[in-house]
């Protein structure tokens, strides 16, 4: 048979996919690896999916997705940023984020245009922005900085092909917020370059010591900032795939183009899901938020207790201690920490080259589990030396 | 920091100062001090153990008896109360709203003990006009513990 796509087949296999592959042949291992919540939706949120499945909604919805749900979601905005949104023709509702991602690169790429991403960043990017035919530019972020890329940085990465740059703090696997400066920074410079910003912020609500900062927010971000978030994070609902995106009308009306025909619209059950969510759901997640930023505390002292140094974390659910003081690389250091402590994270390098020398730590799990984890790494590292 | 405290002490009351004083970011003498105040005022009133009485092989039952009172000049619904709450079989007492003016949560080893216990003083008392039982067949759910093996993991054990 003739060759797959070259651009799919360049793309390397994921570091996580083996990894799971590893872990899911074995027994009674403590996982800080899973990048999802543990808690299940809360019930009101499945109920009303329930009753509007009882009540005969099991049919296609606006491509744009549910005008009541856009709505909500446009209000949310007014009401915790102050940020104005038409849910008529400004909001899309899409597949998870991952859709947006997706539809974001297709809807403003041409084949050799770049897209700046800092890393250690979520596995998604840069095949989005490959598949799309861009070209992903990688800037680090270093635990000096607390992980949030520096304005100058992304300044000397740009070039006469750059299209966009991409955002996301919280970050996954690192937890960094950037400072408000920062990003002010580097919103200045999408306006001086005339760049699209993506930015991903999927974690806003999981925040702990002050506010989120929302980019589109920021003077000279709006009219070119796509944001994109989702449910999947703050009222978990991983399972369901649904989120958002919003921004300037001709930017979303883009994106509905590619998903008017490839996706159609996002499935309705989780669409009146996410009405409950945004509606009704806000004390819920804000218990499960309170219980995250103890459980931060818990595994960033106990890291650092077991001899890694790790950083406390602004948002999100991961920690992402240093473990170059070891002298094994993230991936060995992972893959014998699994096989003689039985615990699972993921090899910072997953995210990125430059997430060599740290790994993940999910702390989407119980307290008694993450006090149990941090003591076998405690064990783990004391035999290294 | 004290209504984190109980949260937490509300929810296994074993767990330490010293645990408590990282979740919440902390200083051990902080969090002991608190917990001291909250003893001492009243706010924190004992700790207990939740028993599965059941596996642990005792012979017991409950029932919910919803008793009607007729307050009169003297004698209120709190005095009702109290002749009722004192005797040692009698688990709980509620003043509620609605057809029904107590609710009374009754323990027994058998369902004739239960019974005669209604018959014989509950419904013989001055200022009790009738009474409703129902015995308790299964717990869900008690103090917002869902009594039912802990659920499996749904979760992928590794995801980006
Ligand atoms: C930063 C980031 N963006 C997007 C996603 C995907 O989210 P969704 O479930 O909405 O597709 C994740 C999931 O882990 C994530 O961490």
């Amino acid at each position: 048979m003739k060759p797959i796509s070259k651009v799919v087949h360049e793309i390397p296999a994921s570091g996580i996919r083996r990894f799971f592959d590893i872990v899911s042949q074995m027994k009674d291992v403590v996982s800080l690896g899973v990048g999802e919540p543990d808690f299940d939706t809360p019930w009101r949120i499945t109920e009303a999916c329930i009753y509007a499945l009882e009540h005969g909604h099991t049919h296609y919805t606006s491509n744009y997705g549910l005008l009541e749900l856009r709505k909500a979601i446009a209000d949310y905005f007014v009401r915790t940023e102050g940020l104005e949104y038409n849910p008529e023709n400004q909001i899309l509702v899409t597949v998870g984020v991952s859709e947006g991602m997706d539809l974001a690169m297709r809807a403003i790429l041409n084949p050799g245009d770049e897209v700046i991403i800092p890393e250690p960043s979520f596995v998604a990017y840069k095949p989005c922005i490959s598949f799309a035919g861009g070209v992903p530019v990688v800037v680090c972020s270093y635990m000096e900085n607390g992980f949030a890329v520096l304005p100058e940085q992304i300044e000397a990465a740009i070039t006469s092909k750059t299209k966009a740059i991409w955002l996301s703090y919280p970050t996954n696997p690192t937890g960094a917020v950037a400072p408000r400066e920062i990003l002010q920074k580097i919103v200045d410079l999408a306006c001086k370059h005339d760049l699209y910003i993506i930015s991903d912020e999927i974690y806003d609500r999981l925040t702990y010591d002050g506010q989120h900062t929302c980019v589109p927010m920021l003077p000279g971000a709006y009219e070119r900032t796509i944001l994109l978030n989702g449910f999947s994070k703050a009222y978990a609902m991983t399972g369901w795939r649904i989120g958002y995106a919003a921004g300037n009308p001709d930017i979303i009306e883009a994106m509905m183009k590619v998903h008017q025909y490839t996706m159609m619209c996002a499935p309705i059950t989780a669409q009146v899901a996410a009405v409950e969510a945004i509606k009704h759901g806000y004390e819920d997640s804000e218990a499960m938020i309170e219980e995250y930023g103890q459980r931060r505390r818990v595994i960033v002292k106990g890291l650092n207790d077991a001899g890694l140094k790790c950083l406390m974390p602004g948002g999100a659910f991961y920690a992402f201690p240093s473990i170059k003081d070891t002298g094994l690389s993230s991936d060995e250091f992972a893959e014998r920490l699994l096989f003689e402590e039985k615990v699972a994270v993921v090899p910072g390098s997953a995210f990125g080259e430059c997430g060599e020398g740290h790994i993940r730590c999910s702390y989407a799990t119980s307290i008694d589990k993450i006090e149990m984890a941090v003591e076998r790494i405690g064990r783990f590292v004391s035999k290294l030396k | 920091m004290e209504k984190q405290i109980l949260k937490i002490l509300e929810r296994d009351a074993r767990t330490s100062p010293e645990q408590i004083a990282v979740r919440l970011g902390a200083t051990v003498e902080e969090v002991s001090e608190a917990i001291k105040k909250m003893e001492e005022s009243g706010i924190i009133r004992h700790y207990k153990t939740i028993v599965d009485w059941e596996k642990a092989g005792k012979e017991q039952v409950f029932a919910f008896i919803d008793v009607r009172v007729s307050p009169s000049r003297g004698v209120g619904f709190d005095d009702v109360a109290k002749r009722i709450y004192n005797y040692p079989e009698v688990h709980s007492v509620y003043l509620v709203s609605g057809d029904y003016d107590l609710r009374v949560v009754v323990e027994g080893k058998t369902m004739r003990e239960v019974a005669f216990f209604v018959a014989e003083k509950l419904a013989t008392l001055e200022g009790v006009l009738s009474t409703r039982s129902s015995f308790l067949l299964k717990r869900y759910k008690v103090d917002g513990d869902v009594f039912e093996e802990a659920a499996a993991e749904h979760r992928l054990a590794v995801t980006p």
